[in-house]
């Protein structure tokens, strides 16, 4: 079985045995960490290029992690010390990196779609490491691989996922994703961070924290974006801290084994208190090691073929 | 080349023959070793032969012997030919592998690619002591200087020809070894 697509854009189209398929692998993958020698070869001789135009250390951190153990030759070429800041077009530079015979280009960008305009005008495979406030795939994915280790399901489970919906690529993934496979989930946001539309999705709302976590089996934060914080949508971190904020409190409301998640980085005391952020329901450092383990997968499956080779 | 309408299919083990094969394998591994060594299944049908196998030893020996299951698609050197990915499963080796003496258990020795991808699997998770390899069934056609310790049964084959493997735990109906196709006679 393989994924029907040589490209991974985004959670949108891929179907519920697809997203099984990856996670599957990925349990697969997950047990190379704890070996002595934490190496495949698997990749040997294939190149990827991480093309990060809007900064990421984490995800980029991942992503090169999961090459190097794969044995893939991988190389990074950031937006600051490139040739966009001299205002070459996208596409020229998508050229020059062609040029190179990459078998992947794995890329962030601040504009939506940026990922799909690449795989358009590309050979390589295209990895959405997140474009703008549309999608993060991977991310949805190890979220998912998080919860499915802790709860292992996710049909049937009440996830809250709180914060700034309205910028968040990482909500929408995992609205996607988990509707995807049948989990039931609530938004919960400041009107101001709501996204207009939001009706037009199956699922429930509210500007009350208190209700969002009211039995819920997973409750994923988000991070307030500070460099949005100039824009006024709500008074002050402070007053967006006591409505918002995960607290010990707020954890009380939820299921007893309820676990808490964040994409990261978090700002402890605003949208996350430190001793939650710390706590036994937290597994925020899991969805970091979970990481790994989910890219290696998607490279895995992309490097198996997709549309021509399909029977 | 027109092929056949039905390939021919010749079956030369039944369960009787697959089970005393896995017998004096197991006398065998024993008169070698002294001791019973750990097991190693190369997934998918190595895993129940060598569960079984491993069942024979505890018999002989009257104690435990450790079995593990080992997955080698991310070993294999023709991944980049294949389209479709394999689908992965879990490498479940729950034993030292460190200065241990392995057998590993595969159903068919054919080319000895899968056992190259073996070697490497096993190294990566420590130094063993010594590893051999028992298989059920040895077909000829060795690509690589890669030979058995322990064989069910030498079945001369040609190129065009496969050889299926079926047991209880993995396949409908019962054990049993066949040859299908081949042109010849």
């Amino acid at each position: 079985m393989n994924l029907k697509s040589r490209h991974l854009l985004g959670i949108a189209g891929l179907t519920p045995e697809e997203i099984t398929l990856i996670l599957d692998t990925a349990e697969a993958f997950a047990q190379i960490a704890t070996r002595e020698i934490k190496r495949v070869p698997t990749l040997r001789g294939k190149t990827v290029i991480n093309f990060f135009v809007e900064p990421s250390t984490r995800t980029r951190s991942s992503f090169e992690v999961a090459e190097k153990r794969l044995s893939a030759d991988s190389l990074n070429f950031a937006a600051s010390a490139s040739s966009l800041v001299k205002g070459e077009t996208l596409l020229d530079t998508a050229r020059n990196l062609e040029a190179m015979a990459p078998d992947f280009i794995v890329i962030r960008h601040s504009q939506p779609g940026a990922p799909h305009f690449l795989a358009r005008h590309c050979r390589s495979a295209i990895v959405n490491a997140g474009d703008g406030a549309h999608e993060h795939p991977t991310q949805a994915l190890l979220d998912a691989f998080t919860i499915r280790q802790h709860k292992k399901r996710l049909e049937g489970l009440k996830v809250a996922i709180v914060g700034d919906i309205l910028h968040s690529r990482v909500a929408r993934s995992n609205v996607l994703l988990l509707q995807t496979m049948g989990a039931e989930v609530t938004l919960c946001a400041p009107p101001t961070l709501m996204p207009r539309d939001v009706e037009s999705l199956d699922l429930r709302t509210t500007y009350h924290m208190d209700e969002a976590m009211e039995g819920t089996d997973v409750v994923m934060m988000l991070r307030i974006q500070m460099e949005r914080m100039q824009s006024g949508f709500f008074p002050s971190l402070r007053e967006y801290a006591q409505l918002y904020g995960l607290d010990a409190r707020r954890m009380g409301l939820a299921a007893s084994d309820a676990i808490v998640m964040h994409p990261g980085p978090i700002n402890r005391g605003i949208e996350i208190m430190g001793d939650v952020a710390d706590g036994a329901a937290s597994v925020i450092l899991e969805q970091v090691s979970n990481g790994v383990s989910v890219r290696m997968a998607v490279l895995y499956l992309l490097a198996g073929g997709g549309d021509e080779d399909a029977a | 080349m027109p092929a056949p309408a039905r390939p021919r299919r010749v079956q030369i083990m039944d369960a009787t023959a697959v089970d005393r094969a896995l017998s004096r394998i197991a006398h065998e591994i024993l008169e070698k070793n002294k001791t019973a060594p750990a097991l190693v299944g190369i997934r998918s049908r190595g895993v129940p032969l060598a569960r079984r196998l491993a069942a024979k030893l505890e018999t002989l020996e009257g104690k435990a012997v450790a079995v593990g299951a080992l997955d080698i698609n991310l070993y294999r050197d023709d991944l980049s030919r294949v389209g479709d990915h394999p689908v992965l499963r879990r490498t479940e080796i729950p034993f030292e592998v460190d200065d241990a003496v392995l057998v590993l258990v595969d159903d068919v020795l054919f080319t000895g690619r899968t056992i190259r991808a073996a070697l490497d699997g096993v190294m990566d998770l420590g130094r063993p002591r010594m590893i051999q390899l028992a298989v059920l069934v040895d077909r000829g056609h060795r690509e690589l200087p890669i030979r058995a310790d322990y064989v069910g049964k030498n079945v001369p084959t040609a190129m065009d020809q496969q050889v299926e493997v079926l047991l209880q735990e993995t396949d409908e109906g019962g054990d049993g070894v066949v040859v299908v196709g081949g042109g010849g006679a």
